[in-house]
């Protein structure tokens, strides 16, 4: 069911109305049964993965609770009558257990993600290899499974470590598993926020409501009038990557930039309204990441969720690891400063290396996470160079001129970043890429190139429209956020502010017949 | 109190302010086939008619190209229409004809049967051409759901904005001229009038299913159904043009239908030496479709067939009737010699 769609919409009006009229303590029942039906419309194979999961996970963090349980009483028994050393080898076996368990909910959860993920790709590889006929090549992800597999990695981990304890009924995490506006694009969520809010029982708020309305009309709007417009121009332009290069290239960077934005955070603002419009609180997953001065500023307010869950789970653990620690010191007679990066070295390319290879199975996808991990590592070493800098041109570096340049160069790198995105193969990336220094052809560009890439003069203007607005809009929300000024000023301003939203759409969207009904770009992760 | 009644009254303003900037933008953007595309025009015509008809057509272009209402009229005082429409389907028809036999029970309802070859929906602009001018109710309804090809939703159907809004930046002069008035008629009583000459050529040969498609033949029978019900003759004929081919095998098949049901068929186009219609001077699309002259001859054969067989009452000399035929009759004759006169 995809978000730009009337059974969505239909899905939705009998929904709330719904979940406000039963009783407050069955509304998450509703919820998990408007999931069952939104994950089974999706597919019943991605509803079997899912039961999984939960199956799967429950029985993991039950276990460790029990078994942390049983190790405390077990340990405050063994106090008077045993040694230290023996308390130490029975939290060890504990801890064994567990890890036991850890390690095959893992491979369950993790595995079943790997083999949708990658096993088209696998098969494809050892055919070429052994010359046999590639298997799994109708292995597909099912809805949503990237986003819900690493939100219930994420609680197993957290349960594991006893950061929070395990939810006893099953059915409040296949709740949480499965959240349906979460399934289409994200974001990760965490049990203890997401998890406890959906179960929680909300009552209707008329101020609340309108404001979700708010919220899922501008994503509608970013959507079906800036992201589906783009993207005809972005896929025509990726397409013939023997026709459209120099500088179509840049504009195809700047195309897709916009293109991007508009549909993962419009997303995300329906799923985040959605949410608010039941009660539920969905983490922020944007913090307006075009205004960033630097990659590594610019991935702690994109995709903020993902970035999150990487640095919880992967880097930090991965950083101080038993064999990290051992490589630091086998490194230390190199230099203090060699030891201590080589670690940090290692732990950010493979989580980058890892964001790359969640994004998708081709290799374009790996070398842009390698690459953006190398691009923040560069610019680590170089703030040594920066901070001369500013030092010597202190009213420069801190005048309005200097911070826009800032935030346009981290555009411009992350767009030229993105390119490995649009095209099937790293060599047709890079050859796109450079094309853009060797090839002048700006006279072909406004010479009718832009008119070939199925868009008019007049879509062109309204996508310029659009990216306008939401660059407006991004600036006004540095002073605080709109919507509540919005509701400040009335119930009938923000009423109309919502007709006009409804009403542009109607008119200027992409949709309907004789458009492709197009999913988010995310959602294919 | 007071502040929640202004609310309230805030709220319900600005939605009927928008509900009536979206009436304006939807009637702006919908097609209005007035001076282009002029079929789709044809559905919503009949509903300005303000006497009832003794005969109703049904069919496709060759019942609105073929038949001529004047000429039906002025010689033989039968009065007609025809509710026809580009590549109208079966289902098309069918429900076109139980959302008129709603207002009116004509004597007689002719069906041309060479849409029949087709037993799923073909094009969505064709179901536009012949359904957006259908009035809103239960036909309408059926004849949506079973005209819709894929990628059509319901809801563009009720509201055309969700249909049309792309046509924001393809906005003529014709939208603006009709945007609230749907201007005047484009047909005669259903008949569009051509007046070119374009002789037949050969007969372009094509592989076909010697069999009509089963799902065609079902909503024919309905079709015998519902005139059966309401005590209309149902008339199937095959207007006489020669391409698209009308197969032996296909008429066969219809000449059996007919008899099982005890419906009247007419194959006109063994009949075009009794009809007079010449096929080198009376069509304008080399045998497609007929011109007015052939659309007269066709009419005045066929005029005469209703009267002798449905015993077709003559209203000439009612006023009601002359009234309205005299004014039809003198926009036709206009038309007809504006038209020659442009060919010329």
């Amino acid at each position: 069911m995809l978000f730009p769609s009337w059974a969505f919409l239909l899905f939705l009006a009998v929904l709330v109305p719904v979940y406000f009229l039963v009783p407050k303590r069955i509304q998450w029942i509703v919820l998990l049964i408007a999931n069952a039906v939104f994950v089974c419309i999706a597919g019943l194979l991605g509803a079997v993965f899912m039961a999984v999961t939960v199956a799967t996970v429950y029985g993991a963090t039950r276990f460790f609770d029990a078994s942390f349980a049983r190790q405390r009483e077990t340990l405050a028994a063994m106090k008077a009558t045993h040694t230290k050393e023996e308390r130490k080898r029975k939290r060890l076996s504990f801890e064994r257990r567990r890890r036991l368990v850890l390690i095959a909910a893992l491979v369950v959860n993790i595995g079943i993600l790997f083999v949708l993920k990658y096993g088209a790709a696998i098969g494809r590889i050892t055919a070429g290899i052994f010359g046999t006929k590639a298997f799994g090549q109708d292995l597909a992800l099912t809805m949503g499974i990237s986003f819900y597999t690493f939100s219930t990695v994420g609680y197993l981990l957290d349960v594991y470590r006893e950061s929070i304890p395990a939810e006893r009924n099953p059915l409040k995490l296949a709740l949480f598993t499965s959240f349906f506006p979460l399934l289409v694009q994200g974001p990760i969520t965490r049990f203890e926020t997401v998890g406890k809010s959906l179960t929680a029982p909300h009552s209707f708020d008329g101020k609340r409501f309108l404001s979700a309305s708010l919220r899922i009309a501008w994503g509608y709007w970013k959507k079906l009038i800036v992201a589906d417009r783009l993207l005809v121009a972005v896929k025509a332009l990726c397409a013939k990557p023997d026709v459209y290069r120099g500088d179509f290239i840049f504009v195809e960077m700047l195309l897709y930039a916009a293109c991007l934005y508009a549909d993962f955070t419009g997303g995300i603002d329906i799923t985040i309204g959605v949410g608010e419009m039941l009660g539920v609180t969905v983490e922020e997953n944007f913090f307006r990441p075009y205004f960033s001065k630097s990659i590594a500023e610019y991935w702690r307010r994109w995709h903020i969720t993902l970035g999150e869950w990487f640095k919880r789970y992967v880097y930090y653990p991965l950083s101080v690891s038993k064999p990290m620690r051992d490589l630091s010191k086998a490194t230390r007679k190199l230099g203090a400063g060699v030891s201590r990066r080589v670690p940090v070295y290692l732990a950010t390319i493979l989580v980058w290396a890892l964001t790359g290879a969640w994004h998708g199975s081709n290799l374009t996808f790996l070398v842009w996470g390698i690459l953006n991990g190398v691009v923040i590592l560069l610019s680590e070493e170089l703030k040594p160079l920066y901070a001369r800098f500013h030092a010597r041109f202190p009213k420069l570096t801190e005048s309005t001129f200097y911070r826009g340049f800032t935030v346009i160069r981290t555009v411009l790198l992350l767009s030229s970043l993105r390119i490995l995105d649009c095209y099937g193969t790293v060599r047709e990336a890079f050859s796109s890429f450079f094309s853009m220094f060797t090839t002048w052809n700006w006279g072909a560009v406004f010479r009718g190139g832009v008119q070939s890439l199925g868009l008019t003069y007049t879509d062109y203007a309204i996508a310029a429209f659009g990216v306008l607005a939401m660059f407006t809009l991004s600036m006004v929300q540095r002073k605080g956020a709109i919507r509540p000024r919005i509701l400040k000023r009335g119930t009938v301003f923000s009423v109309c502010v919502l007709l006009v939203l409804i009403g542009t759409i109607l008119l200027f969207g992409r949709y309907g017949f004789g458009f492709d009904a197009s999913q988010f770009i995310y959602n294919r992760f | 109190m007071k502040r929640k009644l202004l609310t309230v009254g805030g709220v319900l303003l600005a939605c009927i302010v928008f509900f009536g900037a979206l009436y304006a933008a939807s009637r702006l953007v919908a097609p209005k086939y007035h001076d282009t595309l002029t079929e789709g025009h044809l559905t919503g015509e009949y509903y300005r008619e303000t006497t009832d008809h003794d005969v109703l057509f049904i069919g496709d272009c060759e019942v609105f190209e073929h038949f001529s209402p004047v000429t039906l009229y002025n010689e033989y005082g039968i009065t007609s229409f025809i509710r026809g429409g580009a590549q109208q389907l079966v289902w098309h028809s069918y429900y076109l004809l139980e959302d008129a036999l709603k207002t009116e029970t004509p004597k007689v309802v002719v069906y041309n049967v060479l849409a029949l070859k087709y037993g799923e929906p073909q094009s969505e602009a064709y179901n536009r051409l012949n359904l957006d001018g259908m009035r809103w109710g239960a036909a309408k309804i059926g004849a949506i759901g079973a005209s819709m090809t894929e990628g059509e939703d319901f809801m563009s159907y009720v509201f055309p904005l969700l249909r049309y809004h792309d046509r924001i930046d393809k906005l003529t002069k014709e939208d603006l001229a009709y945007w609230f008035s749907d201007g005047e008629p484009v047909s005669f009583k259903g008949y569009v009038m051509h007046t070119g000459v374009n002789p037949a050529t050969e007969t372009p040969q094509e592989r076909y299913d010697p069999k009509l498609p089963g799902s065609s033949m079902e909503w024919l029978s309905k079709m015998a159904d519902l005139c059966e019900e309401k005590g209309v003759s149902l008339v199937l004929i095959k207007s006489p043009s020669i391409w698209p081919v009308w197969h032996p095998e296909w008429d066969a098949e219809i000449e059996a239908f007919a008899k099982s049901r005890g419906l009247r068929y007419d194959n006109m186009i063994a009949e075009n030496d009794a009809i007079g219609v010449d096929l080198q001077t009376d069509t304008y699309d080399q045998g497609q479709h007929l011109n007015v002259d052939g659309a007269e001859k066709l009419s005045r054969w066929f005029g005469a067939v209703l009267r002798d067989a449905y015993g077709l009452t003559d209203h000439r000399g009612e006023a009601v009737y002359d009234a309205d035929y005299a004014r039809l009759t003198e926009r036709y004759e206009q038309e007809k010699q504006r038209l020659r006169s442009e060919e010329h």
